[in-house]
């Protein structure tokens, strides 16, 4: 028993070392900063002090939520496909799906600016061709269109890696029992697929709502979402430390109390009624 | 012919890749009989239910249901049932909702699916695991979940693709006589289909045997068994002892150097034949009175009888007796006449039938190989 907990516990503790440090710590410090004023004394004033951002909180689930349903529904039929596809194709696909993200989540996002710019492509576009120039940047479209861009992968991929397993034996047993093409989705393909829509939604959501750069580079100054509230408290210096933790603080509560509704629709065997 | 055909397959070929799985294939499956579909793998059995079940349409040919032909006729409205070889559960849904399944897709009401799943598990005895998560279940247990899914739809035509072959073996003679027995209390058709030539024999009114995507022989197991149509179904049914022979004339077979009556006619005078004369046929006896002689080279005790390998002029003979010979004993065989088969010859004449390179073990191999 020694021999084995112990030889555990060696393989394990680079990661647990890791872990205590990166991300324990940085939790108790953001606590900390959270539950006290700027001299170091308990209080709950920062918490109490938070209805000021309301509005902020709002616009970021918001946004994040839009986000979120047009990427689920941009790559579920994606996803579909492409476990439809012959295997050499579907590794083609899978790797076009990935290089966007070998390359820096700031130039993608960078990129985006130089295509909507008021002078940018579109626009010279059309005045090219003789129309009047749109207002793309600086919108909150812009600033969904640049999460869906940038998450749209995290997405993509749990999806299809469940929808890739699916046995295709199961999908013959439900033709053979009667089902057409709409009722074979309905009852076997989605209801197998929700712990990869799942997946999807968590790894979409949480940084889309959390995000700060988007913001900033497609929606000018106009949008000032939670991400980008938090930022500007930590830029204004130590004396602000305690706000900013505050409000990540919320924010973290928040996409706990998320993450756990949505465990609770993939836990749930029999209720089919997601959505 | 005093049934109509349920379902006819009229000059079937498919080929995948370029190989031929299925040649000209035409079988008529008569209402209410238990057809068996019997050969190695890549026979084109399983293929076959496939083009029943509307899985996979033919490069050409016809599948006829009832009088009409369903070729283009998408699986999801046919009246046919499968029974996948590996059940194909859902994992999503328990027990109950598995039967439930086709019903529900037909939109019948609550109470009446209600009764139907209950009618089904009791049938298949598994009253009282409605709730049960499919994980949990044994491999016998999710086989009849299988069933009673398969049946609730009340299907003319039940198809079953070797869903006996996971099972171990006490549990697969138990399934095989309870599957029988539904499919006699239902009263509909079942194409069941496997490469266990034992099973093929216990539970069909019929069987098929297949190879190399051709239909060789089609009859009742006495009749495949007893009158073989060639080399192939001799070996594969049973054990069998094929040597080459010459027909004198009727009911005059020359094999081995002796010449032997038997009860065959019909043939050409001289014609070269393959002569068939099962294990348990040939009776040992002292060897100044034996019609061939040889010499024991090998003796396996197998409880209900020895099966002894005599060496008759260099033709390995098996042979079944519950009398115990040792090796190197010089031993006489003696054959009635009604022991004789004689087949045309056919392309399986000389590949089957010499026990020289037998070993028990080889042979039951092909037992294992679907645990």
């Amino acid at each position: 028993m020694n021999k084995k907990t112990f030889g555990n516990k060696l393989v394990a503790s680079p990661y647990i070392v890791w872990s205590a440090i990166f991300i324990v710590v940085p939790l108790i410090i953001m606590l900390y900063f959270a539950l006290t004023d700027s001299s170091g004394n308990f209080t709950l004033a920062n918490l109490s002090g938070l209805g000021e951002y309301k509005k902020a909180f709002a616009i970021s689930i918001l946004y994040a939520a839009i986000a979120t349903v047009i990427t689920l529904l941009l790559a579920y039929p994606m996803a579909y496909f492409m476990s439809k596809l012959k295997i050499s194709s579907q590794r083609m696909i899978f790797m076009i799906v990935m290089i966007p993200m070998w390359m820096n989540f700031l130039i993608r996002t960078y990129s985006w600016i130089t295509i909507l710019a008021n002078t940018g492509l579109i626009n010279t576009f059309l005045k090219n061709i003789g129309l009047r120039p749109l207002k793309l940047i600086n919108t909150p479209g812009a600033v969904i269109l640049g999460m869906v861009y940038d998450f749209i992968p995290y997405m993509i991929l749990p999806i299809y890696s469940v929808m890739s397993k699916i046995d295709n034996s199961l999908l013959e047993a439900s033709e053979d029992l009667g089902s057409n093409g709409f009722n074979k989705f309905k009852r076997v393909i989605f209801p197998l697929s929700r712990p990869g829509v799942i997946s999807g939604i968590t790894m979409v959501f949480v940084p889309s709502v959390s995000t700060f750069y988007i913001s900033q580079k497609l929606g000018g100054n106009k949008t000032m979402l939670i991400g980008d509230t938090i930022e500007y408290f930590f830029n204004l210096g130590p004396d602000y430390y305690n706000i900013a933790s505050a409000i990540s603080l919320v924010l973290m509560v928040m996409i706990l109390i998320c993450l756990f509704i949505m465990n609770r629709f993939s836990d749930g065997e029999e209720g089919g009624v997601l959505m | 012919m005093e049934k109509e055909n349920i379902v006819e397959l009229k000059n079937i070929s498919v080929a995948f890749d370029g190989e031929q799985v299925l040649d000209q294939l035409n079988l008529g499956i008569k209402d209410k009989e238990f057809i068996t579909l019997l050969g190695p793998s890549g026979c084109g059995k399983t293929t076959t239910l496939r083009l029943i079940a509307g899985f996979l349409e033919p490069d050409c040919g016809d599948v006829v249901f009832e009088g009409k032909k369903i070729n283009g006729v998408p699986a999801y409205k046919r009246q046919v049932n499968t029974i996948f070889q590996r059940y194909a559960l859902f994992p999503h849904l328990n027990v109950y909702e598995n039967v439930a399944f086709g019903l529900r897709v037909k939109k019948l009401p609550e109470n009446e699916i209600k009764q139907k799943v209950t009618e089904m598990l009791s049938l298949v005895n598994l009253s009282g695991f409605e709730k049960r998560n499919i994980a949990t279940l044994s491999g016998g247990q999710q086989q009849r979940v299988a069933i009673a899914r398969a049946i609730a739809n009340h299907p003319k035509v039940l198809l079953l693709d070797e869903p006996l072959a996971a099972l171990d073996l006490k549990l697969r003679k138990d399934m095989q006589k309870e599957l029988k027995k539904i499919q006699q209390q239902l009263g509909i058709t079942f194409i069941f289909v496997t490469h266990d030539q034992e099973e093929a024999l216990t539970m069909s009114d019929r069987v098929v045997v297949m190879d190399k995507g051709k239909i060789q022989q089609v009859g009742t197991p006495q009749d495949i068994y007893n009158e073989p149509k060639n080399a192939f179904v001799a070996d594969f049914i049973g054990e069998s002892n094929i040597v080459d022979g010459k027909m004198l004339k009727d009911y005059r077979v020359e094999f081995s150097g002796q010449e032997f009556r038997c009860l065959d006619r019909g043939f050409s005078q001289n014609e070269q034949v393959d002569v068939v004369v099962r294990p348990e046929d040939v009776d040992i006896v002292e060897y100044d009175k034996g019609m061939l002689k040889g010499k024991v080279t090998s003796v396996a005790f197998l409880g209900v009888h020895y099966e002894i390998i005599v060496d008759i002029g260099g033709f390995k003979w098996m042979i079944q007796t519950t009398d115990e010979h040792f090796v190197n004993d010089r031993v006489g065989l003696y054959i009635e006449p009604d022991a004789i088969h004689i087949m045309k010859k056919s392309e399986y004449s000389g590949l089957y039938g010499d026990y020289s390179s037998y070993s028990e073990e080889i042979d039951h191999l092909s037992d294992v190989e679907e645990e």
